[in-house]
């Protein structure tokens, strides 16, 4: 069972308490607990089972301008004590800067909507068991499938988080996760893919079966891959890898990547950064939304947000911290972004993939390669080769590369945005990228 | 002397009655322990001319873990009470509803340690520390006007664990761990470019920093981000690479490292699994994963099952001899353990993971690689790389490369992506040097989503054929 609101408000009301008591001027506190259950299935059977219990707390103090945090497992009143101790010792001795502070009050959320994040429901291991076996039978039908390794979670957790201005609430949240990663095989090659399904209510999490039929289809039309020539093409981005130069942008509009000057979308703010038809936002209160929150980590209220309006750069995402220093207003973007989102296109996906007489669609990239100074990118990529709307046959062993700056403005986007993951995009083409192969 | 944590100190649980339910819950299974882990650190950051932050952590927990033939289950928890320890002891026995297995008591000894029992967050006051931190910001920016920012770290651990087998056997391990990474940003008309370098090992924060080493960390730094500040299009195609030697050997760790890794060849998922014996590399090339190199980043007195550490032959002159295992993929593949079962900490199960995996040195130089190239490129180091188990394909990021024209190093080139075939990547190594350098300790290796910390070592390679991802044609 997680840990309850009062049992967490006390732990958190203690601290603040006793920070005070040893001299700290200002505190926040964020105390936590999660418990997860999962159950992982490989080839039919049960594989392993693990329960975790993990409790944290951590602790910010300040001394005027001076700041320090701890942070550890260990809840009991002893540790704490020892904790907090060297914690505010710690802040006498930190230099003072000028920006470190508290939220401003009046940023600070008034009221905890009830988005419905919390399912009670629990699922007991022999249930998750039921699941997994009919997810593993479906992935596992065709021959070509040599091995299937699937896990189903439930996660439940709780905190609270309170600063010394009188600021205290959370709220319960919970997920149910089930994965499949299937490894297929013929005579040429083996190749892995996967699917999942995350939500917060457990009577929303996608069919077994499907799941498991998805997976193993996924990874068969891998098999036998070919490798490209180099050259210039329009490439496809399937949803699970367009979500991800999302987030980069993410990154790249970071408060505290503005006020470092170290991203390639410093000053850009009313600046048009993609082509007219694209608009992005986040937006914290869809209910049952895998970001929905009603606060971000410093208890500033979050409100929607319009990031990208026609392809011009409206705002950045900015904490306290780095808004003093940037002189702009928290807007409630501490610890990233909420349901972070591209708005459909105006094309379908069979049209996307029929605007062009021939393109790379690309279900899986590897390697780090977003460089958010410079905007470069290159990854390595596995996909198919699409003719006249039609996939062809399948591609690995390529990289693809271009610079954010010039991809962001050649962007169309399909229509069919759903919300699978916190973050999320219609399928993307991108055009005018390199590709390296042979 | 010793600074090991006493776990049951302040716990209603004695270190007897924990013992009890241990050998009671793991009676009739194959395998299975109590991991308890008391890690203490710290970082100290320094950015944009200020100390942004300087934060404490101190993690309890333990993992309980049961083996019944291949399955695993496992519960922790930062609660080491009999209540808890009880409630995991339930929830691993209805996991295993039926076992029907000996408990395997052998567990090989060795006296070696390879780093001191130290804690290196108290062998440097936080002034001293911040002291540092200050002088690497000043040197930097007197150094050169385009540095526009400079950021600067000490990251600093001290991890006790403490293994209790069915039957009371326990091993103990005090592990301490520091790094100290600096990140320059330099703006020269209107361009951007970054350099990082860093340091570090299982040794105190002086043993890399005395006589103002520091400096040279910074320096190498602001060389890298020079170089990439004159850089110019990554060329896209397939052509020779010559790699520096050192931290490269990433390379080796995504494109044959992982492959070798007991579990996936358990599983036959590895692209490596039924190469066993068969040449998979040119001759000349042999490959080790040793974790008994003193104070090295990677390196273990006793791995997270308690198994103490070796150096394993995982490649000799071409030939694969061996796979990285731990206890639960030894016993299933009929083996021993090579000491490479590790864990992120208690919250996770173990893993065969990499320790420091290394190419040893052949007998060629790196002049004679460079002259043997008409048109190629020249990588010298590298942010970092991934692998796809199963296909074999495996990448890593360029962050100092140069082209090489008719046998001579020319100009810098822009960051690039390269990808290889982890199984032929080493039939096409056609020269190994006689350079064999270790990397500056700074390596983190993810898997299943936990991160330890890992070193790599190799000469200078000549590789016939690879994909460049530039984005010149």
């Amino acid at each position: 069972m997680v840990k309850d609101q009062e049992f967490l408000e006390k732990k958190a009301s203690y601290c603040l308490g006793l920070a005070k008591k040893l001299g700290a001027t200002e505190s926040s506190v964020i105390v936590n607990n999660s418990v997860s259950e999962t159950v992982n299935f490989r080839n039919k059977k049960l594989d392993e089972s693990n329960r975790s219990d993990d409790l944290g707390i951590s602790i910010t103090t300040y001394i005027g301008k001076k700041k320090s945090s701890i942070s550890s497992s260990n809840l009991l009143d002893d540790n704490l004590n020892i904790l907090i101790e060297k914690c505010v010792e710690t802040t006498k001795n930190t230099p003072q800067d000028e920006f470190n502070s508290l939220p401003d009050k009046d940023l600070l959320a008034k009221e905890v909507k009830d988005l419905d994040l919390y399912d009670d429901t629990h699922i007991e291991n022999d249930q998750k068991i039921d699941y997994l076996k009919k997810l593993e039978s479906a992935a596992s039908n065709d021959k070509k499938i040599v091995n299937t390794e699937s896990s189903f979670t439930q996660n439940k957790s709780n905190f609270i988080l309170a600063n010394s201005e009188g600021f205290c609430a959370g709220y319960k949240t919970s997920s149910f996760t089930a994965s499949s990663v299937t490894v297929a095989k013929d005579e040429k090659s083996m190749e892995r893919d996967y699917e999942y399904s995350s939500k917060c209510f457990l009577k929303d999490l996608d069919d077994a079966e499907e799941l498991g039929k998805q997976a193993a289809d996924q990874t068969i039309r891998k098999l036998s891959p070919k490798k490209i020539g180099s050259e210039k093409i329009a490439i496809i981005f399937d949803k699970r890898i367009a979500k991800g130069i999302l987030s980069t942008f993410a990154s790249a509009i970071s408060s505290s990547a503005i006020s470092r000057g170290t991203s390639f979308l410093k000053d850009k703010v009313n600046q048009k950064i993609f082509s007219d038809t694209i608009n992005v936002l986040d937006k914290p209160d869809i209910l049952k939304g895998l970001g929905s929150r009603n606060f971000d980590s410093e208890g500033v209220k979050t409100d929607t947000l319009k990031l990208v309006d026609q392809g011009i750069l409206k705002h950045y995402l900015i904490d306290t911290y780095n808004g003093k220093k940037l002189n702009l207003k928290s807007n409630g973007r501490c610890g990233g972004t909420s349901n972070l989102y591209f708005e459909n296109g105006n094309i379908s996906f069979k049209d996307l993939l029929n605007s062009k007489s021939k393109s790379l669609y690309i279900t899986e990239t590897i390697g780090h390669g977003s460089n958010i100074v410079t905007g470069d990118y290159s990854v390595g990529a596995t996909g198919f080769l699409v003719e006249n709307g039609e996939f062809k046959y399948p591609i690995n062993e390529i990289t693809i590369a271009g610079n954010f700056k010039d991809m962001f403005k050649n962007i169309t986007l399909a229509n069919d945005l759903d919300f699978k993951y916190a973050t999320n995009s219609p399928t993307m083409m991108i055009e005018g990228m390199v590709v390296a192969g042979k | 002397m010793s600074s090991m944590s006493n776990f049951f100190e302040k716990s209603d649980l004695s270190r007897s009655e924990a013992e009890n339910i241990i050998s009671d819950t793991l009676q009739k299974c194959d395998d299975g322990e109590l991991y308890l882990e008391n890690s203490k650190s710290e970082s100290i950051l320094l950015d944009d001319n200020k100390i942004k932050n300087s934060s404490y952590n101190s993690d309890l927990g333990f993992g309980f873990r049961a083996i019944s033939d291949e399955v695993v289950a496992y519960s922790h928890s930062n609660e080491i009470s009999k209540n808890s320890l009880k409630q995991s002891s339930e929830n691993l026995k209805s996991t295993l509803k039926s076992v029907k297995g000996t408990y395997n008591h052998e567990i090989p000894k060795s006296n070696k340690k390879y780093y001191e029992n130290i804690n290196p967050i108290e062998q440097k006051s936080l002034n001293e520390k911040i002291k540092i931190l200050n002088e690497v910001n000043n040197y930097l920016r007197s150094k050169d006007d385009n540095i526009k920012q400079v950021t600067a770290n000490f990251l600093g651990e001290q991890k006790s664990v403490e293994i209790i087998r069915s039957g009371g056997e326990t091993l103990t391990d005090v592990r301490p761990l520091i790094r100290f990474n600096v990140s320059v940003m330099l703006e020269k008309n209107g361009r951007k470019e970054t350099g990082v370098y860093g340091v570090g090992g299982r040794q105190s924060y002086d043993s890399y920093l005395k006589d103002d080493n520091w400096k040279s960390v910074c320096d190498e730094a602001l060389r890298i981000a020079s170089v990439n500040l004159e850089s110019k299009p990554a060329p896209a195609g397939e052509m020779k690479v010559v790699l520096g030697p050192g931290w490269p050997a990433i390379l080796i760790h995504e494109a044959v490292g992982h492959g070798l890794e007991g579990d996936f060849n358990r599983k036959k998922t590895s692209a490596f699994h039924n190469l066993m014996g068969q040449k998979v590399a040119s001759e000349g090339v042999t490959i080790v994963d040793d974790g008994t190199i003193d104070n090295r980043r990677g390196s273990l007195t006793i791995d997270d099952e308690g198994t103490p550490t070796e150096k394993t032959v995982l490649i000799e002159n071409g030939i694969l001899k061996n796979f990285m295992q731990d206890r639960l993929n030894a016993r299933l593949m009929k083996t021993k353990s090579t000491g490479s079962g590790r864990r992120e900490n208690y919250r996770h199960i173990v893993l065969p993971r990499m320790r420091n995996t290394m190419m040893l040195s052949g007998n060629q130089t790196q002049d004679e690689m460079i002259k043997a190239v008409d048109k190629g490129i020249f990588a010298v180091s590298f942010g970092g790389g991934q692998v796809d188990i199963t296909s074999g394909k495996f990448v890593f990021n360029c962050t100092e490369a140069y082209e090489i024209v008719n046998g001579k190093i020319g100009s810098p080139i822009k960051g690039a992506t390269l990808i290889g075939d982890g199984p032929s990547i080493l039939k096409e190594v056609s020269m190994v040097g006689n350079d064999m350098m270790m990397d500056p300790g700074i390596g983190t290796c993810g898997k299943a989503g936990q991160g330890v910390p890992v070193g790599v070592a190799q000469p200078s390679i000549l590789i016939n054929k690879m994909t460049v991802g530039g984005t010149k044609l």
